[in-house]
Parts: structure tokens; sequence; C-alpha cells
């Protein structure tokens, strides 16, 4: 058996705290408490308990691994996921005794050490460099002044206020009873329960690490599943009860929790099949690779065609409520694809989107309504006033463009941003409140007929959006690869010579933003109808913002990538919708996540990714970094 | 046909020249008419211009981080609102426990210099952990993804910040020696705006003294002037990154307590979203990258906003004016881009910077 | 992590198709179907409440009112558990459809609480109604909700009820009480663009102006807006005798706290809206609230105190907004309804007809709530409205309830009993 080598060591205690400072934020904010509540598995599991469990288990595995990577013997590696569990349960463990009423003064006590120990050890590393003494001494002040404001006055408020509650009001009696395991009242055993389970599931996290690949691997796989199926129960439960009789779903589910015997049984099988996965997956992908050209095509060919079935089918697959998900997220692929066309296409950096959007949804709103607002006493129907909206989109995204066509960069932003904030700030207001009602908005908007059928439904309001994206995606690849198309790359690449090549930037421009407004003006059109009424605010910044990010995220210029982005961005937070409070504080921080992982989207756009990079600050930052 | 190139006589050319006399017949219609029916008394004027040129220098605090961030990295700091936010919200419990206390009242000054060192450092620390974790790692990407990175931080801290201390409106307890208004020549303004107005100016020029003075700050302009070159110079530069980020952060968090003195209520997670567009907007107008253009921006903008619904709109006879004074301010903001698309005091664009 | 999850729903799509659908509903007679519950199952309520951005304040504080109700039964309803199902609705017409889309689909839900805020109402009633469901509103006011003429902006359907006040009945109420008590001849309103201070702004101006008073200005802020200066300086040229000022934290704190800069508003009223009716108003706003009216349901008495320390037992401190207690009504009167309506079946199944919910919810009258006695009324402009004005009060805040955090203030006036609203007695 060979010793721990020292950055073993250091990883085992950085990566172990990390995962404990994790587990006291998630508690701190209330997350845990309020995930205790949702059982994954009925009456095995809540979603709180398996966020407890998860941390210690996902980074003891990920120490083991890289123990064994460096030969680590495997007792040492169970031991040391021993010690990543107590390290995971160390941080919540303290702050359960600032919070009870007897060990209340080690907060006060461990608030005013702090500083002192900080600049200490600071002091120490820098001694032990030689740095020279007066800035030893100096930066030792400087740390004790800097951190001792913080934190006495921390301690100072926290004997102001009593206790830790009254100024963190998720360190309540409920997170306090989920961490010790039901243990709120004789602390010393929820905390030795805590200890214990955390260090049970860190070892069992290192455990992981000697087992062999293939079980390894189906046997995380079923645990996944059948963890992520429990986590998001209410939308499995959506999905199956379309296709599924009552009985056989209050078999499987209680309410919106997988009951325990379902979830054994989908454990096995997706572990089988994880196992058969593992085992012939990769012949599988081997033999693909392997077939002849025509042949890969047709095996393509099929994938594409049910591909296009199951599109075709979705809202009968998902049922009526995730097709209300699906339409919305068309309508953002709508948008997408067409504010593409002036940041993906032509490099001009949009932020005021949401103007098109509002002009065709207040255009279809009092052309159509039938309430006091619809002076025209529903004369014009959807499907006349679809052009119209359109054509409205465009003449203000030509109106807007044109005081902006000399900015650039991030003051064609801002400015952009600006008439974002005027038609909104215009739709609400007094003024133009006999036109388009102000405050109250416009109501009685009626629903599309088609055929003498009224599309009420997410179902069928599917497939309006369904082609109008075809319809854009179609064009928007014409445009792509049009002359018009190439002269807005150039003018992404670099205007002044786009310029110096004779190409009409103006007018290049002026035509980006006026295409790129007219599907925004489609989108809004079919969002008013689909929910029926017009207010203001749901005109805000964030439709701006959200547009541009799915563009980001799914890959600039890159048409698939768009529809990836709107799937995950939109699709995203509706999936969250489980975890209530706290679906937006999830969805920033896998924003944050997923553009560090993937800076180039889901689905780059070869040719962009390439050209952007080339940047000239881009080269400059780079060499920074390095 | 038209004409459609911007380097000779043009149609565009035109049109923005069309457009730039109605928005200024616009204003002077509406000034003239609002000012003729002497409705509003020139103690009022100065009384709004004051409250303006406060509200002001808090925009040209948290626009500073902007500009800085900017200058140094060329990308646009969303989350720096909520930046703000942190120190605004975090130092809320110390104004109560200090107020609780007595010291608050008892010796103000202090108070306030502790608070806004407070607010200063939750600030800078939330400024620095957002480099090192979200920003860092795309030192180099393509532009518009560090963009989306603040957004979707700037989303997580809001709602972090909500978890943590909860989400009900908090307020500043109010200091009495800040209460009350001097007199000048018969015009009284609060003694509050007063002192905002000081406190913030001294921040600036004690920032304006660190960039230009100072060895770090000599360091900065280098970074931001030409990074390879000052690293070759042997310029750490990650920690002046660091150390933007760190000031930029230091400036929200005190704007965050001088806020408080100023407009004590309204203290939540969310009060940080409409100042940082503000002081975006701000940074902008001033001309993003510049210091003393931000500080100018953002006293201009509170301007605007302050006097231009009563002076521009109520004398247009539009209902409901103050409901649109973003319409001015934003209307105002593309005037002055159209006259200088670099911001008031901004350098002229190179394509390196577009 | 994503096709992961693909997979998976395809072997469970797979799997489900091989099982037989059935139609439901045996030994129902019902024209909206029931509601099943069977013998181990829980009675389920959905909640469509604000739980995320800016307004979310007013979510929590409905949600804390509803739960509380729950609680005081045990949670328990007819030897059956009660559970709650909450979903973030936002405070907008397409957040209200996507969070009733997802409620309609729970087919165990037998009502809802909520929306918070009248524009998402109005993206959910037409799901939430098509579906049979019933939902109570406990802070919905816009009058066009319970107004079923299309052509007067009226948009009420079947199964829509609230506790909270009809804008018209808030409005006039609070008009009369600026000409009659305040002997107020001119009154300036201001609304922050919401729908509902916008609508309790204009009910409030047309009321006075026609009880024979002048409306010198109607003025909005922004939400967001800190800086109240110069539509003060607007107002205070036009020389009101009072305000009207139905708006929400925090810019209702920031325009009584900016109000007393402002030379010429020394002696001007201010009314505030049942926005403003929060505990936490006068604290933040500091003394400048001492001699504020403020409109708010008639909660006092021993069963609001009760209500207010349940709350701070199980939430901590008091609630964040004035309407919790119309909330906890709404969960108390859709409780009784339901008690009403069902019926138990010989196999232990109780079976809830969903249209015996509606008619057991239009039968409440003069339910003792905590918000004054509950009467449902059926005529248009009133159709669904629960509040009849009966226990709507002024109240004025005074220093205890600045510094020494006294909650609900002392009434200055009680608005008398109309006749027509005696009418079921």
């Amino acid at each position: 058996m060979n010793m721990l080598r020292a950055e073993n060591s250091r990883s085992i205690l950085t990566l172990g705290l990390l995962s404990g400072a994790f587990i006291l934020f998630t508690g701190a904010v209330g997350m845990i408490a309020a995930f205790h509540e949702r059982e994954v598995v009925d009456d095995v599991i809540s979603l709180g308990q398996l966020l407890l469990l998860l941390a210690p288990f996902a980074t003891g595995f990920v120490v083991s691994d890289r123990l064994r990577a460096s030969g680590t013997g495997s007792l040492l590696i169970i031991s040391s996921g021993v010690a990543v569990g107590l390290l995971t349960a160390l941080p919540t463990v303290i702050m359960l005794l600032f919070n009870s009423d007897e060990y209340r003064f080690l907060l006060d006590l461990t608030l005013k050490l702090i500083p002192f120990v900080a600049a200490t050890y600071y002091a120490w590393q820098q001694y032990r460099i030689g740095s020279d003494q007066r800035l030893i001494i100096g930066s030792w002040l400087a740390i004790v002044v800097l951190i001792g404001i913080v934190s006495f006055s921390f301690a100072l408020i926290f004997e102001i206020k009593g206790d830790l509650r009254s100024v963190l009001p998720n360190i309540s009696r409920d997170w306090v009873e989920v961490v010790t395991f039901d243990h709120p009242k004789e602390l010393m055993t929820g905390i030795a329960t805590l200890l214990l389970v955390s260090a049970g599931a860190g070892a069992a996290g290192s455990f992981m690490v000697l087992v062999p690949p293939i079980p390894r691997q189906a046997l995380l796989y079923g645990l996944g599943v059948t963890l992520l199926v429990g986590a998001f129960g209410e939308t499995v439960r959506l999905i199956l009860q379309e296709n599924v009789d009552r009985d056989t779903l209050k078999q499987i589910f209680r309410r919106d929790t997988l009951r325990q015997d379902p979830a054994l049984m989908l454990f096995i099988v997706s572990t089988v099949a994880g196992f058969l996965w593992a085992m012939f997956g990769q012949q599988a992908r081997q033999g693909f690779a392997n077939l002849e050209p025509s042949r890969r095509r047709m095996v393509n060919g099929v994938g594409l065609l049910i591909f296009a079935g199951i599109l075709l089918m979705l809202p009968w697959l998902i049922g009526r409520t995730l097709s209300d998900v699906a339409v919305t997220i068309g309508i953002f692929v709508l948008m997408g694809l067409g504010l593409n066309i002036a940041i993906g296409l032509a490099g001009l950096l949009d932020l005021g989107y949401v103007t098109n959007y509002a002009v065709g949804a207040y255009i279809l709103a009092v052309l159509t309504s039938i309430g006091p607002l619809g002076r025209l006493d529903g004369v014009f129907t959807f499907w006349m006033v679809i052009p119209v909206a359109l054509l409205a989109a465009m003449c203000a995204g030509f109106v807007f463009a044109v005081p902006v066509l000399r900015m650039r960069g991030d003051y064609l932003a801002i400015a952009t941003l600006g008439f974002g904030e005027i038609i909104g700030k215009l739709a609400i207001s007094d003024w133009l409140k006999p036109l388009i009602g102000g405050a109250q908005g416009v109501q009685a908007i009626p629903k599309p007929v088609f055929f003498g059928t009224e599309l009420r439904n997410p179902e069928q309001l599917y497939y309006i959006v369904l082609v109008a994206s075809l319809v854009t995606l179609f064009v928007s690849i014409r445009l792509n690869n049009s002359r018009t198309g190439r002269q807005w790359m150039a003018i992404r690449e670099d205007e002044d010579v786009a310029t110096a090549m004779g190409i009409d930037t103006a007018r290049a421009k002026l035509l980006a933003f006026t295409l790129s407004a007219a599907t925004g003006g489609v989108a809004g059109a079919i969002f008013a109808a689909k929910v029926g009424t017009v207010f203001p605010n749901s005109f805000t910044v964030f439709i701006s913002i959200n547009v541009l990010s799915l563009i980001i995220v799914g890959g600039i210029a890159s048409n698939p990538g768009i529809v990836v982005g709107a799937v995950v961005l939109i699709g995203l937070p509706e999936l969250l919708r489980e975890f209530s409070d706290f679906r937006f504080l999830m969805y920033g921080a896998l924003l944050v996540i997923m553009m560090i992982k993937r800076p180039q989207g889901f689905i780059p756009s070869k040719l962009v990714s390439h050209e952007i990079r080339a940047g000239v600050n881009a080269k400059a930052a780079a060499a920074a970094a390095n | 046909m038209f004409k459609w190139r911007t380097d000779d006589f043009s149609w565009v050319d035109f049109t923005i020249d069309v457009l730039r006399v109605i928005i200024v017949l616009g204003v002077v219609i509406g000034a003239w008419n609002t000012l003729s029916s002497g409705r509003i008394s020139l103690a009022q004027w100065v009384n709004l211009f004051a409250a303006g040129l406060s509200q002001g220098s808090i925009y040209a605090l948290i626009a500073l981080g902007y500009t800085l961030v900017y200058g140094i990295l060329l990308m646009i700091n969303f989350a720096h609102g909520e930046v703000f936010m942190a120190g605004a919200f975090s130092t809320v419990f110390l104004a109560e426990a200090l107020n609780r206390t007595g010291f608050l009242n008892a010796q103000p000054l202090l108070a306030i210099l502790l608070m806004i060192a407070f607010a200063g450092l939750v600030s800078m620390s939330v400024a620095i952990l957002l480099e090192r974790i979200a920003y860092r790692p795309l030192r180099g990407s393509p532009r518009l993804v560090p963009l989306i990175t603040a957004i979707g931080a700037s989303f997580f801290l809001q709602y972090t910040f909500r978890g943590l201390y909860g989400s009900g409106f908090k307020a500043y307890p109010g200091v009495n020696a800040l209460q009350g208004a001097i007199e000048i020549g018969g015009i009284s303004i609060p003694v509050v705006q007063v002192f905002v107005f000081c406190a913030a100016i001294f921040l600036m020029l004690c920032l304006y003294w660190l960039v230009e003075r100072t060895r770090v700050g000599k360091a900065m302009r280098a970074v931001s002037e030409n990074k390879e070159v000052a690293r070759l110079m042997g310029i750490d530069i990650d920690w002046v990154i660091m150390f933007t980020f760190g000031v930029g952060g230091f400036l929200a968090g005190s704007a965050g307590v001088i806020n408080g003195l100023f407009r004590p209520q309204g203290v939540n997670f969310y009060m940080g979203f409409i100042p940082g567009i503000k002081a975006f907007t701000a940074a902008v107008l001033g001309g993003i990258g510049n210091i003393p253009g931000a500080m100018l921006g953002g006293l201009f903008l509170g301007v605007i906003e302050a006097i231009g619904p009563n002076l521009v709109l109520a004398g247009l006879g539009i209902p409901g004016a103050n409901q649109l004074k973003d319409v001015i301010a934003f209307t105002m903001l593309v005037l002055v881009l159209i006259f200088r698309p670099q911001g008031i005091l901004g350098e002229r664009l190179s394509e390196t910077k577009a | 992590m994503f096709d992961k999850r693909l997979r998976l729903i395809g072997v469970l799509l797979l799997f489900s198709m091989l099982l037989p659908k059935s139609a439901a509903g045996a030994g129902c007679d019902d024209p909206l179907g029931c509601v099943e519950v069977g013998p181990n199952e829980p009675i389920v309520i959905g909640a469509m409440l604000v739980v995320s951005g800016a307004v979310s304040y007013l979510g929590e504080d409905s949600l804390g009112g509803v739960e509380l109700a729950l609680l005081r039964r045990g949670e328990e309803l007819l030897g059956r558990e009660l559970e709650l199902v909450l979903e973030d609705s936002l405070c907008t017409a397409e957040g209200g459809q996507a969070a009733a889309q997802r409620l309609a689909a729970d087919e165990a839900i037998v009502g809802v609480i909520g929306s918070s805020c009248s524009s998402a109402a109005q993206g959910a009633i037409p799901i939430i109604s098509g579906a049979g469901m019933v939902m109570i509103a406990p802070s919905n006011t816009s009058p066009s909700l319970t107004n079923d003429n299309i052509d007067a902006g009226g948009s009420h359907l079947p199964g829509y009820f609230r506790t909270s006040h009809n804008g018209l009945m808030e409005g006039m109420r609070n008009a009369e009480f600026a000409m009659d008590i305040l002997d107020a001849a001119a009154i300036a309103t201001v609304h922050d663009g919401d729908p509902y201070t916008e609508g309790l702004a204009r009910v409030v101006a047309d009321t006075f102006a026609d009880l024979g008073g002048d409306v010198v200005f109607e003025g909005a802020v922004n939400k967001g807006d800190t800086d109240m200066a110069s539509i003060l300086t607007e107002i205070a040229v036009s020389e009101p005798d009072v305000i009207y000022l139905p708006l929400f934290e925090p810019e209702v704190n920031f325009f009584a706290a900016q109000m007393q800069h402002i030379a010429g508003l020394e002696d001007v009223d201010i009314i505030g809206g049942g926005a403003a009716f929060v505990a936490g108003f006068p604290e933040n706003t500091g003394e400048a609230a001492i001699g504020l009216y403020v409109s708010g349901p008639k909660v006092s008495g021993e069963a609001y105190d009760e209500l207010l320390a349940a709350w701070d037992e199980e939430y901590g401190g008091t609630p964040p907004s004035g309407y919790h207690a119309h909330a906890y009504d709404a969960a108390n009167i859709l409780l009784d309804a339901v008690a009403t309506a069902a019926v138990e079946a010989d196999d232990g199944v109780l079976l809830i007809g969903r249209s015996a919910i509606r008619e057991a919810l239009a039968a409440t009258e003069n339910y003792p709530g905590l918000t004054g006695n509950l009467t449902c009324q059926e005529e248009s402009p009133f159709a669904g409205d629960c509040a009849t004005g009966t226990a709507l009060a002024m109240f004025v805040i005074t220093e205890a309830e600045v510094y020494d955090d006294n909650w609900p203030p002392p009434i200055a006036w009680n608005f008398e009993t109309e006749p027509d609203d005696q009418a079921g007695d």
C-alpha cells in the first residue's frame, strides 16, 4: 500500500470542502428544505436528501478516480471517499452548531477569529517563500482590517438580531430537520447521522471507481435514469398520462412521485439497457461507421424520416401541457431565426428585438379583437393579419434601423436596447391607451379558425408554429447562401473593409434589420393569438435577452443550433418548473456552466467559430490568458 | 432610385437629419410650452435638478464598474447591477444593527464609513468571484459569449440573494444628521442630496487618482491599451483584471450604501436590475471605457430623467408624462449617439473595438 | 444528459403503448365530470401564484395564507390528506396560461387558488374554466374579470371566483371616502402601469368626478422608479387636496417618503390602495408614513391575530403583503365547497363533481371570513365576486405601526354596508 501524494490529499481537501460549500449553499438558499417536500421515490428518498447524498457521492467518485489514476491502493481509495464525505458534511455541521442555542457563541468567536487566522496564514506563506519583512507585516495588517470589517460586521449583525434565521430565513427548522435526518431535537445525534450518511455516500462514490468499467457504466446509467425520472416526475407523468390509462398510471406514480416497485423495475431495466449499451454500443457505432456510404445515407434517411414523423406527431405524444411548451419554443425559434439574420449573419448586436415581437402582437390584437379596442368588429381573421403583422414589423425594423446605421458594437446594442424600452413604455402608457389599451392591454382576441375549426388548443396551434418555423428556416438557409448573405458576412467581419470593397453597407444593414424584424412580427402575432390577450408587461427586455441567449447557446449563425438553443433555453425553465422557487437560480447557473463548457454553442456553425475567433481582440485576450 | 451610399449625400443622411430636427423641435416646443406657462417655479426646477444630480451620481458610480471592465476586457459585465445589489442588500442588516445600537446616530460619519467599507468589500468579493468563476475561463472566446454568461450570472445572483435574505422589502434606517435641508437664496436642498453628491464625487476622484497616479493604475491602463505588451513588461494580467473587477465592485457596493441613504426603501434582490441597465446606458452615453465619460453620462442621465418629463413631455401635452421618462432618456441617448456615435467623451472607434 | 432523457422517454413510451386506455368516470353524473379520490389518495388543491420575479412576495404572501388554511384543518378534509400543488404563474398572461395548462392536466385537482395578478388570470381562465375547474383569486382586482359583457371589455367565464375586492368596489369606496370623509374637492391619482393600479386609479378618478369632485392630476410612474421628485412636483403644481396612490411596495414607499421634500404637499392626504396594506410598509417608509390612509380588508380580531401568530410560527416574521387573509378565505371556501360537493361512493371512492363545486361556491353566503362576510354573487359586473365590500375599511397609519411593529393599524373609517350587498339576507 502506498502513501497519499501531497497533491492528492490537497485535492481531497479542496474538492471535499467545495462540495461541502455547495451543500451549505443549497441549504442556505432554501433548496434542501424545499426539495425535501418532493419525493423522488415514494417513501424512500426525497429530492432534498438526494442532494445531500449526491454531492459526496459524486465528489468521492471524482477524487477516487484521480487517486486510482495515480496508482493508489483500494483501501486508501475507500478511505479517501470517507474523508470526502466527512468534509462535505463539515460546513453544514458547523452551520448547525451556529444555529443551535448552546453553541451560538461559536459563531461570534469564529467570525472574530477569521481575519486573524486568514492574515496569519497568508503571512506565514509569505514568510516561507522569504518575502520582505515589512511587506509581511503590512499585508498581515491589511488583511486583518479588510476581512475584519466584513466579519466583525457580520458578528455585530448576528449579535443584534439574536439568531441566524432573522438574517438568513432559510436556515430554518425545516432545513435542520432535513440535514439531521429527522433528529432536530437531539443535535449531536443528528450531526452524527449526517456525518455517517455523508461518509457512506462518499465511500459509495469511491467504491464505484473500483467496479470494472462496464458494470459501473451500467449501474450509473440505471441510477441516473431512475433518479431523473423521479426528479422530473411531473413531466414524466404528463407524458405518460397521454398514453397510459389512469389506473396503470396510479400504479406507477403516486401523484408526481415514482412508486417503489416501478422505480425498482425502471432501475433494473435501465441498468440492463445500460449494460447492453456499454457492451455493444461501441460495436454498433463502429458497424455504422464501417457501412458503405450509400447504406449509411439510407440509415440516416430513415432516421430523418422518423424524426420528421415525431415532429408531426409531437402533440399526440407529449400531450396538451407540453404542446403548450412546444408552441412557446416554436415562437422563440421563429424569433431566433429572425434575430440571427442581424446578429449571426450581419454581426449587428441588436438588443431590442422585443420591438418587433410587440408590434406583431399588438397589430394582431387590435385588428382581430372582438372586445372594445378591436374597432373592426372581427372583420379581419388571423390569417389575413399575419402578413400585415409581418409587414408592420418590417416597417418598424426599417424605421428603427435608420438612426443606428452608423453606430457600431456596444453603442448599437445600447441604442437598440433603448428602442425596446421605448416600445415597452409606449405600450403601457396612458398616452396610447385609447388605441392599444395601455396597462389593461387588449382582450378577447379570437383563436385562428382553419376551415371552420377553431384552433384553440396548443396541440393545434403547434402546427401553425411548425409551418412558420419551417418556412423561415428555408428562407434563412437560402439567405445564408445568397449574395446578400455574403455581403452581410463581409460586414460582420470588418465593416471598413466591406465598404472599401464596394459593398453598400448602409443598404445591406438596413436590409438585415428589416428582414430580421419580419419573423419577430409573425411570432408576436402567433403569441397574441395563443394567449388570447395582450398585456404590455409581456414585452420586456427579457424577451430580447432570451432570444439573444438562445442564439449564442445554440451556436451563432447556425440554424439547427438556434432550434436546439430554443428547446434548451425555453424548454428548460418549463422543465425546471418542478423546482418552482429555484428554477431561475438553476437556469442562471446552467447558463453559466453551458457557456463555460461549450462557448461555441451546442451546434456551432463551422464558418463562424473560425471567423469570430480570429478577431483582433480575441487574439490579444487569448494571448493574455496564456 | 435612392442613393444608399453613406459617403456622399444620401437618403440615410437625409432621414437622420429629419429625425434630428423632429427630436430637437419636439424638445424645444415642449420646453417652451412648459416654461412659458410658468407652472413650475424656478425653485422647483432647481430642486428637480439637484435630485437628478444625486440620482445621476449614483448611476455614475455604478457606471464606472461597467466602464472599467469594458476598458480592460471589452466586455459588458451585465451582472454588475447584481454586484450593486449584493452590497446594498447585505448592508441593510448592518445598518439596522448599527441603528439598534444607537451608533448610527451617535457617530453618523463613522457609521456610514463602516457601512460603505462593508458594502464595498461584500460587492468586491462578489465581483471577484464572478470574474474568477464565470469570466476568466472565457477570456478569448467570441465577444457575445461572456455577455450570455453575464446574463446567466445575473439571474443566479438575484435568486441566490433572494434565497439567502428572503424576498421581502427592507429599508435603510434614517440618519438624523442627514435630515433637513440647506437654504441657499430661498431654495432649499435636502442635506442628504448634498451628501450623496459629494460622497459620489469624492469616490470618483479617488478612482481617478488610483487610475492616473498610482502604479497599479498605470498597470490597468497598460493592460487596457495592449495586453500582450503589458505582459511582456512583467505585469500580472490576471491580477490586474481581478483588481479592476474588485475596484468596480467596491464602487458599486458603496453606491449601494449611498443609494440607501438617498432612497432608503425598496431594498430587495431585484433592486440592482434597473439601476444596472441605467448605469450601463450612462456608461455608453459618456463613451464606454472612458472614466470621466461614465461620470458625465451618469449625471446627464440622472438630470434628464428628473427634468425631462416635466419639461418636454408635459409641455407637449402628453398624459402620464412621468411614465415616459425612459422614453425621453433613451431618445436623448439615441440623439447623442447620432451626433457622436462614440459617446460624449469616447474615442473614435476603430474596427478593433467595434 | 439530454439524449439519455430522450432514450428514457422513448423506452417509457414504448412500454406504455402496450397498455390499454380506458374511459373514466364510472358512477359520476356530474355534467363537468368528477374528481375521483380513492380510499388512500389525497384531495389535491392547485395554487397558481407568482413565485419568481420582482413581485414574488405577492405569491409568497398568498401561498402562506393557503398553507395556513390547510394547516388549520390539520391538512385533512373528509378523512383524506390535503395536498397543495403550486405552479408559478408569474405576473403575465402567458405565465398564467402556462401554469393553467399544467394544472388543468392534473385531473386530481379539485380547484385552484390563484392567480396573483389579474393579467395572469386573463391568460389562465379560459383554460381553467374549459377544464371544468374552479379558480378563486386572492388578489385579482380587475373589474373585467367578473364582467361578462365582452363589448365592455369583460372577460368573465364560469368557474372564476375571487375573495379579493373588485376594483370597482374598492375604487368607489375609496373615492367616497376622499369626498365625504376627507372633504376633498380636488384629487390626484397615480398608477404604475400595472393593470391593477391603473384600474383602481381610473375607477377612483371616475367616481370622484361623478360625485362632483375635481380630478386635477392623473399620472403614472414606472415599476422600478425610485425617483418620484418629478411627478411630485407636477402634483404639487396641480394643488390637489388628496392623492390616491394604489401603488405597490417599493414605489409607494418612495412616493410617501419623498413627498416630505416637496413644497406645497405638506397638507395633502394620501390614500393608499390595498397594495400598500402590508405590515412592512409603515416600517420601511419611516415617519413619512404616519397619517397615511390605507384601504384594506377589515382584518382584525382574534381570528386574524391567530393567523399572524401561526405565520410567525411557521415562516417567521410578518406576511410580506396584504392578501394572505384573502388567500386564507379563498382556501377555506374552496375546501368547504369541496366538502359539500363530495359524495362517498360504495367502494370508498370519493366522487367530487366539478359543477357541484361551482354550485357550492356560488352558493357561498355570509361565510364569516377573515376579510368579512363572503357572499359569492352571480350578476355581472360582479359575477364571481365573493367579497361584498362590507368589510372594506380605511386604516390610518400611526406611530405604533412605524416604530413598534403594530399591525393592523387602527381603523379610520368603516365603510357602511350598502343595502344591495345584503340582498342575500
